[in-house]
């Protein structure tokens, strides 16, 4: 591959790592820092790109939607914890299969629910950034990718310094390596994981608007995303903010070199085999401290 | 030292930046009663996880009976005669007393000859011994505490282990508890079976051991006799501060 | 709350047997006495499920590791029949074989790569393969890639009516087989060191049980029996497509059932199977397909939540009750 391929390839791969970031951020939050099994992450992904794209046929720009649908997948976050930790981690059995189970069939449900709202053809929205490209040197970059490339780069940097400069964000962080503590400080931990899951919840709104502003959706999509989403989360270092930000940017370019010297179809097992790589070398990740 | 049932030797375990091991090396002769004494976060159950196989140390070697098993698999190590028990006892819940014994007995004992052994007259004989025959066809969700240390023990010895070893297997008993599991644990040795015992409870530690080891932060500090261990001023200033 | 298998009065063979020949002798009489064709039909689904449940309970139930991925094992069993048909004409004993041995290496290569991993990371691997074997089948032209291809039904003996009887008769003998292979498994030493993997893993190691050994050879059986499922369906339906041939309906289906019929014992599968199968038949006839998947998930989150021990479990519950009076 010439060099000159090599360079685009690489750009390309920064944007698109950098949304791969932007939709697993949630995920390393409900899997890298509370540990839920949460394989219905990407369903709700698709879920939010979605509403934003049923806010865009009232002529919503769907970014704007994302902003707008994030209390409310806050507020279901909120629920679906409630409800595990209610069925599950309360009883102390072994979530295990269970959990697992629990997730998918949510997942399922979603989609299925998707299908029958909007049928299994695949769904775009239009804006003034999509559509068009931008010209970076000899490089055309789609703007849609630029729009998505700084939109995650804020999602990332908001969530980073909520987690590290507020009194909420540190309980966070602390109730992943130490429940125990945290309870004798006086902050409950269940609530803490509540809000938390609802925080990871909460970004698949933007996150989704972020997805259809990218790609094309239709309601089987979030298959695609386990792989990719599981693969920044664990790369990432569970729960590092950072982390998941350059993990996303080592899958993209990955993914962007193979598909140009091999094709699309062998994209999906790019995110399978470096997850495999990384829980075989270093399953703590970049960042991670076990 | 050649003849030795256990040789640990220079063994290290890093747990990314903190070290919880740091060339440890031990020996145990068979027969003896060996006696592991030391503060919490001492690197005490690492070093039992390292001798078992439950974690591979990441320096040193460890011997068992003349072989290097140091990158063995913990079932095969359990093969060879490494029984262990678990500090939090770790029944299998969704099986009666009398098929948690079964598992050691399939999988150690008999399981090259299985058609020909009758596992289940086994697996009560052994229940028996430590008190438990009228449970074996009990769930193990209705046993107590002592009762749950009891069938961890039972599943360690159904194995026909050469060397045992537990993990404070007395933490939570009653002193008559106490007293209890040590004449079990006694005449295990009384068999000959090598015992490495792990506790807080200086009481057991004192009427057991021919030797006690004392470790601190990752190493052994002091190794010895029960009496002259209990005096020696660098294990008290461990445990009682400087 | 713990499952236990249910005990059963008869831990022997003979029982269970006589059962076996007596469900096979009714399916050959009701091969040559039923007119209805629409009965087959829904008969060979049913039966398929239950060899498809009993092979996901195999890994899932026994073992504790939940594959996602169902559909991929099935639709290698169809493929792997289909190319055996149109590059061999291989017969249909053939094409069974070979689809257990394709899928049991599936099975074994996943579990090679991930059994050694936390639970999830195995369950990621069998979305990862769905994906990669339908994007394999979609670009391989020798099977009809996206289009598809005709199967046709070699002729059959006298002693059927049609093609289609002596398959649903074929699909029970397979169903009798899993079963009587996940039977074995259950309430032998296999099954045992299984319970224990799934009850605490590290435990189980340490009284000698030779987990990932075991593991891998739950996944490569639950591969295979899948695989088998999926054998004969080219046949059946004349025709094989992706779109049908994986359908998340498998990988759903392989999953509820044994969880709503409960994961403990090989009974739980073959009940979940025939409960739902026939379910899904009446509100796909009824109502519509999106629905009957619908409902199928619903019961699911139902079940996990408040009846973790499935029917099984609850029967057993009541038929404790009633004996305590």
């Amino acid at each position: 591959m010439s060099f000159e391929l090599l360079g685009e390839a690489i750009i390309a791969g920064v944007l698109l790592g950098c949304f791969y970031a932007a939709v697993s951020v949630g995920l390393s939050v409900a899997f890298g820092l509370l540990d839920v099994p949460q394989i219905a992450h990407p369903a709700f992904l698709v879920l939010g790109a979605y509403g934003a794209y049923f806010l865009g046929s009232f002529g919503l720009d769907p970014l704007l939607a994302g902003v707008l649908l994030t209390p409310v997948f806050f507020l279901a976050g909120l629920a679906v914890y409630r409800f595990y930790h209610a069925a599950f981690e309360s009883r102390g059995t072994d979530a295990g299969l269970r959990g697992l189970a629990l997730f998918f069939g949510i997942a399922f449900i979603v989609e299925v629910l998707l299908i029958l709202s909007f049928g299994v053809d695949q769904r775009m929205v239009e804006a003034v950034y999509i559509g068009k490209s931008v010209a970076l040197g000899d490089v055309r970059i789609p703007m849609r990718m630029l729009v998505a490339f700084l939109v995650a780069l804020v999602l990332i940097t908001g969530l980073s310094l909520y987690l590290s400069g507020t009194f909420t964000g540190r309980a966070i962080k602390a109730v992943a390596q130490d429940q125990t503590a945290l309870a004798l400080m006086g902050a409950d931990p269940v609530r803490i994981k509540q809000w938390a899951f609802g925080i990871a919840t909460g970004t698949c709104a933007l996150a989704g608007a972020l997805l259809i502003i990218v790609t094309p959706v239709e309601p089987g999509l979030g298959r695609l995303y386990i792989g990719r989403t599981f693969c920044v989360a664990v790369l990432a270092g569970l729960g590092s903010m950072p982390g998941t930000l350059v993990a996303g940017i080592i899958l993209g370019i990955a993914e962007s070199i193979v598909l140009t010297s091999l094709g699309a179809s062998w994209a999906p097992a790019v995110a399978f085999g470096l997850l495999l790589l990384v829980l075989a070398v270093r399953p703590a990740g970049l960042f991670g401290q076990r | 030292m050649t003849g030795a049932l256990l040789e640990v030797d220079a063994v290290t375990k890093r747990f990314g930046g903190f070290v919880a091991l740091s060339e440890v090396s031990l020996t145990v002769q068979a027969g003896e009663r060996l006696g592991i004494i030391g503060p919490n976060g001492s690197g005490k159950t690492t070093l039992v996880n390292c001798i078992c196989g439950s974690l591979s140390s990441d320096g040193g070697s460890i011997g068992f009976d003349g072989t290097d098993v140091t990158r063995l698999a913990c079932y095969r190590r359990t093969r060879l005669g490494i029984a262990r028990s678990f500090q939090v006892p770790r029944p299998f819940s969704s099986m009666t007393l009398a098929e948690n014994v079964a598992v050691p007995l399939e999988y150690v004992v008999h399981r090259r000859s299985l058609h020909g052994a009758d596992v289940s007259a086994e697996a009560r004989s052994i229940l028996a011994r430590m008190g438990l025959a009228d449970r074996a066809d009990a769930p193990t969700g209705s046993l107590t505490q002592v009762g749950l240390r009891k069938l961890e023990l039972a599943r360690a010895i159904a194995a026909r282990p050469r060397l045992l070893i537990l993990d404070e297997v007395m933490a939570g008993l009653s002193p008559v508890e106490i007293d209890e599991m040590l004449d079990i644990i006694l005449g295990l040795s009384r068999q000959g079976v090598t015992v490495m015992m792990i506790e807080h409870i200086m009481r057991a530690i004192m009427r057991f051991s021919e030797r006690v080891v004392c470790m601190d932060a990752g190493r052994v500090m002091a190794e010895g006799p029960p009496d002259h261990i209990v005096r020696d001023p660098g294990v008290q200033r461990i445990y009682l501060g400087a | 709350m713990v499952e236990r298998p249910p005990r059963l009065a008869v831990k022997g063979w003979t029982g269970f047997v006589v059962g076996a020949i007596a469900i096979l002798v009714v399916a050959l009489i009701l091969a040559r006495v039923v007119g209805n064709e629409y009965f087959f039909f829904a008969g060979y689904v049913v039966l398929q499920f239950i060899v498809l449940a009993t092979a996901w309970n195999v890994l899932g139930g026994y073992a504790g590791y939940v594959n996602f991925g169902s559909g991929a094992f099935f639709a290698a069993g169809a493929y792997t029949a289909v190319a055996l048909i149109k590059g061999f004409a291989a017969p249909l004993l053939v094409q069974i074989v070979a689809a257990a041995m394709v899928a049991g290496l599936m099975g074994f290569a996943i579990g090679a790569m991930t059994l050694r991993l936390r639970g999830i990371f195995f369950s990621i691997a069998t979305v990862a393969i769905a994906v990669i074997c339908e994007t394999i089948v979609l670009n391989w032209g020798f099977v009809g890639g996206a289009r598809g291809a005709t199967v046709l039904q070699p002729p059959t003996t006298a002693f059927f009516a049609s093609y289609n009887r002596m398959l649903f008769v074929v699909m029970t003998l397979l169903a009798v087989v899993a079963v009587a292979l996940s039977r074995y498994i259950e309430i032998s030493w296999i099954g045992r060191g299984l319970r224990a993997i799934r009850d605490n893993e590290e435990a189980a190691e340490s009284v000698g049980v030779p987990t990932l050994k075991l593991k891998l050879f739950a996944a490569t059986v639950s591969g295979a029996l899948m695989g088998i499922a999926g054998a004969p369906f080219p046949l059946y339906m004349n025709f094989i497509e992706p779109t049908s041939a994986f359908s998340l309906n498998y990988a759903v289906s392989a999953l509820a059932m044994p969880i709503i019929g409960g994961t403990a014992s090989w009974a739980g599968p073959v009940i979940g199977a025939v409960l739902l199968g026939s379910v899904q038949q009446i509100v796909t006839v009824t109502m519509s397909s999106e629905l009957n998947v619908l409902v199928l998930g619903l019961l699911l989150v139902a079940f996990v939540v408040a009846a973790p021990e499935g029917v099984l479990g609850l029967a057993r519950r009541l038929s404790g009750k009633a004996g305590a009076r």
